[in-house]
């Protein structure tokens, strides 16, 4: 069995250690056999929607953000758009999960259009939420680090990733983290995520693999790390948030 | 001298009288107490200096260049005023000044060296005009603090342009960030750089703070890259590029423990007594300040040459019969240059890793995934974790490959400490990477069982 994994403008959307998410997801599917291929999409590239089964899209400065923007504009946008139709998955961390929405509004100037992938519309806020962010997803807790002025509001066709206990989440006000639609992630926590939400790397790499493979069924791990730095991180988040 | 300074210097005084009776170390709070008094107090302090002040700023090397021109100034005959402790805000700037001042705010020296935080430049520069100012890199650096990279040199480049035309600037033109930040400057810049063609990173550069040209966003080229996004670098976009460089090092030598940096245009190598890659950078930076003062480079090497590392970088302890290599980490590009001058020379490594999220470390631990783990965890034979987030790091380590035999977490300083000492044989050496607050608590422990002074002692 194989997986492809796309990192999506990894030199401008890897931002606060995103990298690791990637590197969690090869790690994690390779211990079990499965064989593993990442490539990069740099702005400028063209996106073919048929290769990759996962997504990974990551946080950028405003300055990277803006050029990806652009580059979404055009064919790669379509492209991105036909992959997600036909099956592929997708983690999208803060600027990559703002943009995978209808479009980010700053405070002054034009709205920024996204990609419309995720029914989700983010404005800035004035004040930045930076700190430990601690929540409950149904499948798990969820433990991470945010860092985004931008407030992200829910559409019917999202549902949220988890519920707020410490931190800000999507907007500060609805207690919601996160947006689950269809096989695509997005959230505000970094950390990185992937490695010490062991349930949520699992479970994109389950939908990953059914895109070429059919339905599987991931052979457990040894999560002993894993859930030890989560709960550590979660007393934190809960002592100093 | 105002009434409303000299009672602030008066006050300062009298707080850091009072804590070193106390026998702690005075590094900030009496700076705290002066500013509180009079902001404008270091202004009018550094104002009356023979030969004007220093700012080093620059995200990583900042401390190291600083002392080493600290040396430089001194081997031409002058007196430094310097915040050696490692407290570089302005509260620090302050109770350096305090420290080297009489009780009427006069100063005992004649030129100050401030080592000043990135994000504390504009602050610092509003309060006092500097001769000279340093900016050695800028990397992503404890982000919940500084936000992004750009943000902040457009927020640097702005303070700059305020700068009257008789500061002179010393910018490392290798760094397409920090080159930039002169361009509103009125006065006169220094651009240092590596022209050493065989000068190439030796772990591979996954860190992306600007590989798009900050003036044009197209994507950068690099004929090489030397650490992260410093090289040799050029737009192919709109034409900018590495501006020419005053002071060149034509050749780079790194051994085990030192380099030799050849300058363009001299004879005898500056001997760099610290081991590195980054270190040698420092030593150009310090060279190039130097010449910013009318200080001559051989004068600048001679004081370079006889250089004592600084707290907490690469510093050696003898504990138990086995040397502790001391090594701060603050993000991930000072990770990579770390490790780069531990690969080096080869291995394999014992360490002692220690991570902590206090505000001084950097709340978020991200960045332990931006840095290369995987080129270090073959070269690592056993690596003991410790600290507040002790557990990241193991987590860290086994994502980077490590095998779980080779890795253990251990809670508590001075067992933590133990343990390591105990995996290393007599004779042996342990690698200690660690944050800020951690190696302070590290050393804490260490002085309490006997190995180290205390910093502020040196």
């Amino acid at each position: 069995m194989d997986l492809r994994i796309c990192h999506l403008y990894p030199d401008l959307m890897c931002i606060y250690g995103d990298r690791g998410n990637v590197i969690t997801l090869a790690r994690r599917a390779r211990w079990r056999g499965i064989e593993v291929e990442e490539r990069a999409l740099n702005a400028g590239d063209a996106l073919d929607p048929a290769w990759a089964d996962l997504y990974f899209f990551g946080g950028g400065q405003d300055q990277g953000q803006d050029v990806v923007s652009r580059d979404l504009d055009g064919p790669n946008g379509d492209a991105l758009r036909r992959a997600f139709a036909s099956g592929a998955s997708a983690l999208a961390v803060c600027g990559g999960y703002q943009l995978l929405g209808h479009e980010y509004l700053p405070a002054g100037g034009p709205p920024i259009p996204g990609l419309g992938a995720i029914d989700v519309t983010t404005r800035a806020g004035k004040v930045r939420f930076v700190g430990n962010l601690l929540a409950q997803a149904a499948q798990g807790t969820l433990i991470g680090f945010e860092n985004h002025s931008g407030h992200t509001y829910l559409g019917p066709k999202a549902k949220p990733l988890a519920t707020v206990l410490v931190g800000r989440g999507n907007n500060g006000e609805d207690e919601t983290e996160g947006a689950v639609q269809g096989r695509i992630v997005g959230t505000y926590c970094h950390g990185s995520v992937l490695p010490k939400n062991p349930w949520l790397a699992d479970m994109l790499l389950a939908w990953a693999l059914e895109r070429r493979h059919g339905p599987v069924t991931l052979a457990p791990l040894d999560d002993g790390e894993e859930l030890a730095a989560q709960q550590a991180a979660a007393e934190v988040a809960r002592t100093r948030p | 001298m105002t009434l409303r300074t000299a009672a602030a210097v008066a006050a300062g005084k009298l707080a850091r009288a009072g804590l070193q009776t106390l026998g702690r170390g005075a590094t900030a709070l009496p700076g705290l107490v002066t500013l509180a008094l009079d902001p404008g107090a270091i202004g009018a302090m550094t104002a009356s200096l023979e030969h004007g002040a220093v700012i080093v700023s620059g995200t990583n090397g900042k401390t190291t260049t600083s002392r080493m021109l600290a040396d430089v100034v001194r081997a031409a005959g002058w007196a430094p005023i310097h915040n050696r402790s490692g407290s570089n805000l302005d509260r620090g700037i302050a109770a350096a000044l305090l420290a080297g001042s009489d009780w009427a705010g006069r100063p005992e020296g004649n030129v100050a060296i401030f080592e000043v935080d990135e994000a504390s430049i504009p602050r610092v520069l509003a309060r006092i005009e500097p001769r000279v100012v340093l900016v050695t890199n800028l990397f992503r650096d404890q982000l919940d603090r500084y936000f992004e990279v750009d943000q902040l040199a457009r927020r640097i480049a702005a303070s700059f342009a305020g700068l009257p035309e008789a500061t002179t600037l010393v910018l490392n033109a290798d760094d397409p960030i920090v080159a930039r930040l002169a361009e509103g400057h009125r006065g006169r810049t220094l651009f240092f750089g590596v022209d050493d063609p065989t000068v190439g990173g030796l772990v591979p550069q996954s860190i992306s703070d600007a590989t798009h040209c900050p003036r044009c966003d197209t994507r950068l080229r690099y004929a090489r890259v030397i650490l992260a996004h410093v090289g040799e670098w050029s737009c192919p976009g709109c034409g900018l590029a590495r501006p020419a460089r005053d002071v060149s090092a034509a050749a780079v030598e790194l051994l085990r423990d030192r380099s030799r940096v050849r300058l363009a245009g001299a004879v005898d190598p500056v001997e760099v007594p610290v081991a590195g890659l980054y270190n040698a950078y420092n030593a150009l930076a310090a060279v190039a300040v130097a010449e910013a003062l009318g200080i001559g480079a051989a004068t600048a090497a001679r004081a370079i040459a006889s250089f004592r590392p600084a707290f907490g970088r690469l510093e050696v302890v003898e504990a138990e019969g086995r040397r502790l290599r001391i090594v701060l980490v603050k993000n991930p590009a000072g990770f990579n240059a770390a490790i780069g001058a531990l690969l080096e020379q080869g291995g394999p490594h014992r360490l002692l890793a220690a991570l902590n999220d206090r505000d001084a470390d950097g709340r978020d631990v991200s960045w332990i995934w931006d840095a290369d783990f995987e080129a270090l965890a073959p070269a690592v034979e056993h690596a003991v974790a410790t600290g507040l987030r002790a557990r990241d790091l193991a987590l860290r380590f086994k994502y980077a490959g490590l095998p779980r035999e080779r890795t253990e977490v251990v809670d508590g300083w001075a067992a933590a400490i133990r343990r390591a000492i105990g995996l290393a044989p007599q004779g042996g050496e342990v690698v200690v990477v660690t944050t800020y607050t951690a190696m302070l608590a590290l050393r804490d422990t260490l002085a309490r069982l006997g190995h180290v002074r205390q910093f502020w002692e040196d």
